[in-house]
């Protein structure tokens, strides 16, 4: 048993600051800091309502009126990205694995987005489509657009109710708030400000949301630098700390981007280069920000061609900027997060024993920080930047799907001749009916929760497949309308597949060994001289074993003995010893542990319930054989896994493709102007200064980023 | 869309609303300068009374930029035309 589970069990005192290991309400909200709240709520409606008079046709409400500037079409296409889960989430990983956490906003984005500027749009905006479903039907025909326009809204509606779940379980957690009130009064607000004023207000909210999202959460890096002494000083602390805080990870790098990627198992993500660059670089990356609807709707809207591309360049320089609020926070998580006595507060990962008991997980270092350094009126400014997160996904996501809802499936699927004031009535519906379907879609959550993480990954099994399709077509003027179909298709089973494949385990999955001690079961803790636990008596109560079948047989009339490792039935793994309410033998004081390996003595009459958990399909877990098909190694890691797969899927839709267009009939190309390279003609929008210039600022862009990679390597 | 009305660019909302959280978040702090709380009840870096100079920041910026988009002729819902 390691020391720091050890320490796990001796009683924390109360802290003078509000930073502690224990969960509770994290953040306690003041007069002002509800006022900035409620004010915002007010503020966005007001948008919502002031715009309407700006959406009377079809034109207007799903495509802003082709009309926005590259500013805001820049800051509305990085705010619908920049969601709360987003940000918890990559502070989190950066907390766990360090500067690794931001290759998401460098590698993971900059190239695709300059890519997506400087190679797509011109083909997106120069054929007018008002989706990414819309250039398929163009490019590839009816059957490849119908495919993607069902798809992308129901994958929509999933991932808009998976957000609004987390948000509202979130806000539950850090400020006692409920959660049917949370989910009902945000979304109804967003269904209210997007159906009366369509992607206009969507775009115009999510600008206003980016200056709040930055305005409540830069104090937090300002000032956890200063409280660090600086850079440097950060990261002196980061080296003391870390190996008390992840004391399982040996030899970890937690402030180089590239140095420790040579192989999986010299790194904490368990991923090596090749998967970070063609899996997250080119496959997930490249399929996000190139042809998720979400973020290309966001600039395809501009006034003109030189505005859409700007605005996307635009984008690709505040999202280098991101790491400044979300992985700096991460890594001050390691370094300023420490009790009166110095030593560093200890955060762990949710499937560790402490978890919810005694210690906080990875996903509270944002706000943990937010009740260190934020006092009245700026916690509500950075709780409003939270809830200002999770609205601009939720309103991106309703916008893109009535946007698709209507002309992707609908329009060509349902009512081919409707007037332009009928697809606007039915764009206003379809938002109010696609937040009622996502309000359902996140209660679905409420009973089964564990879908939730597997959802967001699935979102890029299917964006992957349309990225390999839609490339091929923009850049291959023989790629058939046939082949567009099968590749998507091919790559969207094989996609799926592979998910199924890793999680699935011919001989059976068993859950570690668990015992969790029923609320008031009485308990002596055993400590050798230097207060090492060495051993958990239950004198009474009850307990309930997962995979332990050696209490199956037991009889309560004898005491008895588990050692700290003991067989599921097929292997010997460590039990997990759960007491969130216990008390003690000696005080018959309240307390609470998690431990891990501890042998456990059972005293004659402790009642005692025993499950087996076995599964053919654990979505939970992978499968290390099946990892090693899909990844090149069993030692791969979800991460890597995910990638790898997302690589896969790419190569699958494009060899597919190319195959199938071998041998079918391609388009005339009199039906591909303005569709493929080699036949569409870049517009004359006249001459501009050099500083106006997409290709200027791109290799701006680019520059800085060589050299971020360079400086961190 | 109603061409002759004025209309109120986004930046002017946005000017609004940062200038009024500004003045708000710097009132707190003042209040706490005035009337400090008890020390075990501080946040970290109590003494350098972040919500003064963060409040003043936010709202020079946000006074900014509701003077310079302010509703007028020849202004449009994304800015100058």
């Amino acid at each position: 048993m390691s020391d720091a589970l050890a320490d796990m069990t001796t009683p924390m005192p109360l802290l003078a600051m509000a930073v502690s290991d224990s969960p509770g309400s994290l953040l306690r909200l003041g007069f002002v800091d509800l006022l900035i709240i409620v004010l915002y709520f007010v503020v966005v409606l007001a948008i919502g309502f002031y715009l309407k008079r700006f959406a009377n046709t079809g034109e207007d409400f799903f495509l802003a009126g082709r009309k926005m500037t590259a500013w805001i079409a820049g800051l509305s296409f990085i705010s619908a990205n920049l969601s709360s889960l987003e940000t918890m989430g990559w502070s989190a990983m950066a907390y766990q694995y360090g500067m690794l956490g931001a290759h998401a906003y460098f590698i993971g984005a900059i190239p695709a987005i300059l890519f997506l500027a400087i190679v797509m749009m011109p083909f997106y905006y120069i054929c007018k489509t008002h989706s990414v479903p819309g250039y398929l039907k163009l490019r590839y025909g009816e059957p490849a657009r119908a495919l993607a326009g069902i798809t992308f809204s129901f994958l929509t509606i999933c991932v808009s109710g998976a957000s609004m779940f987390a948000m509202a379980k979130i806000l539950h957690l850090l400020l006692g708030w409920d959660m049917d009130l949370s989910i009902w009064v945000s979304s109804l607000t967003v269904a209210i400000y997007v159906a009366l004023g369509g992607l206009l207000s969507a775009v115009f909210n999510e600008v206003l949301q980016f200056f709040l999202i930055w305005a409540g959460s830069l104090l937090i890096p300002i000032l956890g630098l200063i409280h660090a002494g600086g850079w440097r000083g950060m990261m002196e602390k980061i080296q003391q700390h870390a190996p008390i805080i992840h004391p399982t990870v040996q030899n970890a790098d937690f402030t180089s981007l590239w140095r420790n990627l040579g192989s999986f198992d010299s790194n904490p993500m368990g991923i090596d280069w090749f998967g970070m660059v063609f899996g997250l670089g080119l496959a997930v990356s490249f399929g996000y920000w190139c042809t998720d609807f979400l973020q290309v709707q966001r600039v395809i809207v501009a006034r003109d061609l030189r505005s859409a591309q700007n605005g996307t360049i635009i984008g690709a320089f505040l999202k280098m900027m991101v790491p400044l609020i979300v992985t700096v926070p991460g890594l001050l998580g390691l370094a300023v997060l420490v009790h009166p006595d110095g030593s560093p507060v200890v955060l762990v990962p949710e499937s560790d024993p402490r978890a919810g008991i005694t210690h906080r997980t990875y996903n509270d270092v944002l706000p943990l920080l937010m009740s260190q350094y934020l006092g009245p009126g700026l916690l509500g400014l950075g709780v409003t930047a939270m809830i200002a997160g999770f609205m601009s996904g939720m309103a991106g996501n309703i916008s893109a799907f009535a946007t698709v809802w209507t002309y992707d499936v609908y329009k060509p699927l349902l009512r081919r001749h409707g007037s332009d004031r009928h697809y606007l009535a039915m764009g206003r519906w379809s938002s109010i009916v696609g937040i009622l379907l996502s309000i359902g879609t996140a209660y679905l959550l409420f009973l089964f929760s564990n879908i939730l993480e597997y959802l967001q990954v699935l979102v890029f099994f299917f964006i992957v497949p349309l990225f390999a399709v839609i490339l091929l077509g923009m850049l291959w003027k023989r790629a058939t309308p046939a082949a567009g179909f099968w590749g998507f298709l091919a790559a969207i089973l094989v996609s799926i597949g592979m998910w199924a494949y890793v999680h699935a385990f011919p001989e059976g999955w068993r859950p570690q060994p668990k015992a969790t001690l029923a609320a008031g079961s009485v308990v002596r803790l055993e400590r050798d001289a230097q207060g090492v636990l060495q051993r958990v008596i239950v004198e009474k109560g009850a307990v309930e074993f997962v995979n332990v079948p050696a209490v199956a047989g037991w009889s309560a009339d004898e005491a008895l003995v588990l050692a700290g490792r003991v067989s599921d039935g097929r292997d010997e793994r460590p039990l997990q010893l759960l007491a969130p309410d216990v008390v003690l033998a000696e005080t018959q004081e309240p307390s609470k542990f998690g431990v891990e390996e501890v042998p456990v003595v059972l005293r004659p009459g402790v009642e005692v319930r025993h499950v087996t958990v076995e599964k053919r399909f654990a979505p939970a877990a992978f499968n290390p054989d099946h990892a090693r098909v899909i990844a090149r190694s069993e030692k791969a890691k979800p991460m890597a896994i995910n990638m790898y797969s997302a690589w896969w899927s790419f190569v699958v839709g494009v060899v597919v493709t190319v195959v199938v267009s071998l041998v079918t009939r391609p388009k005339p190309e009199s039906e591909l102007r303005n569709l493929v390279m080699g036949l569409t003609e870049l517009p004359d929008e006249g001459p501009c200064p050099w500083y106006e210039k997409p290709i200027f600022w791109a290799s701006v862009v680019a520059a800085v980023l060589i050299a971020i990679n360079i400086i961190f390597w | 869309m109603h061409a002759s009305e004025k209309q109120v660019p986004i930046w002017f909302f946005i000017g609004v609303v940062l200038a009024v959280y500004g003045l708000l978040i710097l009132a707190a702090g003042v209040y706490e300068i005035l009337h400090p709380p008890p020390e075990d009840q501080r946040v970290a870096l109590w003494h350098l009374h972040a919500p003064v100079w963060w409040g003043a920041f936010l709202l020079v910026v946000g006074l900014f930029y509701t003077v310079r988009f302010r509703p007028r002729e020849g202004e449009s819902l994304t800015g100058r035309v």
